[in-house]
């Protein structure tokens, strides 16, 4: 995987978005800057509540109104500033350029239309055609994602269909109009083991196909070591480390990476128990002073606690960095 | 789902057939059906063939079967108050009336509520929800006898916009039509919001935006779609109360439909006439609810196949 090469196609700047709420207002996403090349798959991991979820939608510019919104940043997609469009304009990239497989598969379609209307809906909007051309085209998609049968499938109601199933029209949706970018929220979580396997396969040669670029989210490093090039490591709204897989697993920077990667039992040898880290991330309510992981950190010191490390390269490494006081005193 | 309806409809026919028990108890518990039934100076020939035309030396049970079958053929026997009318015939006269004047009524509390519960949910915590739900309020907390009057004098005697009380154009059917409907519009609008607010944060709501659809078609396709079932299931409730409430308003405004046949023949006694009107309101009211069965079909593709 030569990324270096290719252009990038969604390039990230200092992405902030803010959280206001009655109690008080927080930062769940706090200066990404992260770039993501033609054909390569990009994951995010972190905890429960580390912000992953928030950065897709601010991608997507879907934040929930009146609670969330993106104040410092650029968004870049193939060269085009996201974040100065017009909501109409914007409407017009959502579903053709960038696309979003959502968190839930089993909700995420709706229940009251067919399988065959959702997706022609998305074609409509984006590529329109006469009636006849939009259902093949939909037929199209369901065959891209290994829906059987498709021609039938098409005419079924989500509740119809099996939870993997469900997942691969969710899939069809967000291929159909050719995104040049698909973000991929957990989207298999709450499948089990084989149809998830079958899923991420499915995703690689959809990419193999058409090049485009997945932003993959995930608590679970498991499946990033499988399926992705490169990974950011998110923890409390900041981006700790990034860097290529094989680089990261060999040599991980941070000491939060370090301690997610023991969590799979398949990588560090642990077998048996499943290991968790030790201690709670921090409330967003709380005012963080020094390094966020400093609380669960076993390497710690007084420096941690009273200023924040800055983001430097990890082991002299260009590819690969982190925000860590032990990297910066290498 | 033809299973669903078919055993919805038998219950419905015995329903019936316990309220035509009931309607048929009515006239035997208001004392002897003789002095309910003809006139104080009747003779003793009259009163003789009374009891024998109307089989009142039989057992109790033949005479519910006579009355049952005579109901199932409409036939109430005449009324007392309006005499030379058959009951179910003059009650069946006015039924128009009141379905025109229920049908407006419907018509106004789902044209007003649907889109008030819909922006109240959308806009939440805002000026628009909470002036929503401040008109919601204001209907559910009047009488509607009382909002009819109050309608009565600053629409009719105050502005003289409309007419007060009558029957013959579309003015007259305003004022009593919005009086039944505004009590239904207040508890449509938070039904309507609530279920909205259900679905507004479904995560299908959320993919529609991603596909890049259009803010009001996410709002009243895809959220709506989902949230209709729950209004609709209230709509058999709403079916009743404007019937119950067109016997007010009617008499309110002397409309002269079922509502006001009804609180007429009851002043006047007259037990074929009110039998015949609760059998009629009885069955209008099984009917509109198995449309509404019909309609959650309609819009639950779910129960299809269910
Ligand atoms: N609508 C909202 N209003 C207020 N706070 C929110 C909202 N949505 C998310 N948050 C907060 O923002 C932070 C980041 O949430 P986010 O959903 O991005 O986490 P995540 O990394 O996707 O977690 P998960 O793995 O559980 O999906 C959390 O602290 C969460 O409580
Ligand atoms: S900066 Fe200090 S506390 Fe933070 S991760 Fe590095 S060593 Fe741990
Ligand atoms: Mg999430």
């Amino acid at each position: 995987m030569n990324s270096q090469t290719k252009k990038p196609l969604l390039e990230v700047q200092d992405l902030k978005v803010e959280i206001k709420t009655k109690v008080g207002s927080f930062v769940p996403v706090n200066g990404h800057s992260f770039s993501v090349h033609e054909g390569e798959t990009i994951g995010i991991v972190g905890e429960s509540g580390s912000g992953k979820s928030m950065t897709a939608s601010a991608l997507m510019r879907l934040l929930p109104k009146h609670v969330a919104k993106i104040t410092e940043g650029s968004v870049r997609l193939d060269g085009k500033e996201l974040l100065t469009l017009s909501e109409k304009q914007m409407r017009k990239v959502r579903g053709a350029e960038i696309s979003m497989i959502l968190q839930d598969p089993q909700t995420s379609l709706n229940p009251a239309f067919t399988v065959g209307s959702q997706i022609k809906e998305a074609l409509r909007l984006h590529a329109p055609g006469p009636r006849r051309s939009l259902r093949s085209r939909a037929i199209d998609a369901l065959k891209a994602v290994k829906v059987a049968a498709p021609e039938q499938r098409i005419d079924a109601y989500p509740g119809e269909l099996s939870g993997g199933m469900r997942q691969r029209v969710v899939g069809a949706i967000a291929i159909s109009c050719r995104p040049k970018v698909i973000i991929a929220d957990e989207p298999t979580t709450s499948l089990d083991v084989t149809v998830q396997a079958q899923y991420l396969r499915l995703l690689r040669e959809l990419q193999e196909e058409t090049g485009m670029a997945i932003l993959f989210i995930t608590h679970d490093f498991g499946i990033v070591a499988s399926l992705c090039h490169r990974v950011l490591v998110m923890y409390a709204g900041r981006i700790v480390e990034s860097g290529p897989v094989g680089k990261i697993f060999a040599n991980p920077a941070h000491p939060y990476t370090e301690a997610l990667i023991a969590t799979v039992p398949s990588l560090s040898g642990n077998q048996g128990r499943l290991r968790t880290i030790p201690g709670q991330p921090p409330s967003p309510a709380e005012k963080i002073v020094g390094c966020p992981f400093a609380p669960r950190c076993d390497y710690a010191d007084a420096r941690c606690r009273s200023e924040a490390p800055p983001t430097v390269l990890a082991n002299g490494d260009s590819e690969h960095t982190t925000s860590c006081w032990r990297a910066v005193n290498q | 789902m033809l299973r669903h309806l078919l055993l919805r409809s038998g219950s419905s026919l015995f329903a019936l057939l316990i309220i035509s028990m009931i309607v048929f108890s009515l006239s035997q518990l208001s004392g002897n059906p003789v002095d309910a039934l003809l006139p104080d100076d009747a003779t003793q020939e009259q009163i003789d063939t009374f009891i024998r035309d109307w089989g009142l030396d039989q057992p109790l049970w033949k005479q519910y079967m006579t009355f049952l079958g005579n109901a199932m053929l409409g036939d109430f026997g005449t009324s007392l108050k309006w005499p030379g009318e058959s009951a179910m015939g003059f009650v069946l006269d006015r039924m128009p009336a009141t379905l025109k004047l229920g049908g407006l009524a419907i018509l106004i509390s789902v044209v007003i509520a649907l889109p008030l519960g819909i922006a109240a949910a959308y806009t939440k915590g805002s000026i628009t929800d909470n002036a929503a739900q401040l008109f919601a309020l204001l209907g559910q907390s009047m009488p509607n006898f009382w909002l009819g009057i109050v309608l009565i004098w600053v629409f009719s005697v105050w502005l003289g916009w409309l007419p007060t009380s009558g029957t013959g154009s579309f003015a007259h059917l305003i004022l009593p039509a919005i009086a039944i409907a505004w009590f239904q519009i207040s508890a449509l609008t938070r039904l309507t919001r609530s279920a909205m607010l259900e679905v507004l944060d479904a995560e299908y709501v959320k993919l529609a935006r991603v596909k890049g659809v259009p803010e009001w078609l996410v709002i009243c396709k895809h959220a709506f779609r989902n949230a209709a079932v729950v209004p609709l299931t209230y709509f058999g409730i709403l079916a009743a109360s404007i019937l119950t409430g067109s016997v007010v308003i009617e008499s309110v405004y002397s409309y002269p439909g079922m509502g006001w046949v009804a609180i007429e023949a009851i002043r006047g006694r007259d037990f074929p006439v009110i039998q015949a009107v609760i059998l009629a309101y009885a069955v209008i009211y099984m009917l509109s609810n198995l449309l509404v069965d019909l309609l959650y079909v309609v819009v639950n593709p779910r129960m299809h196949h269910g």
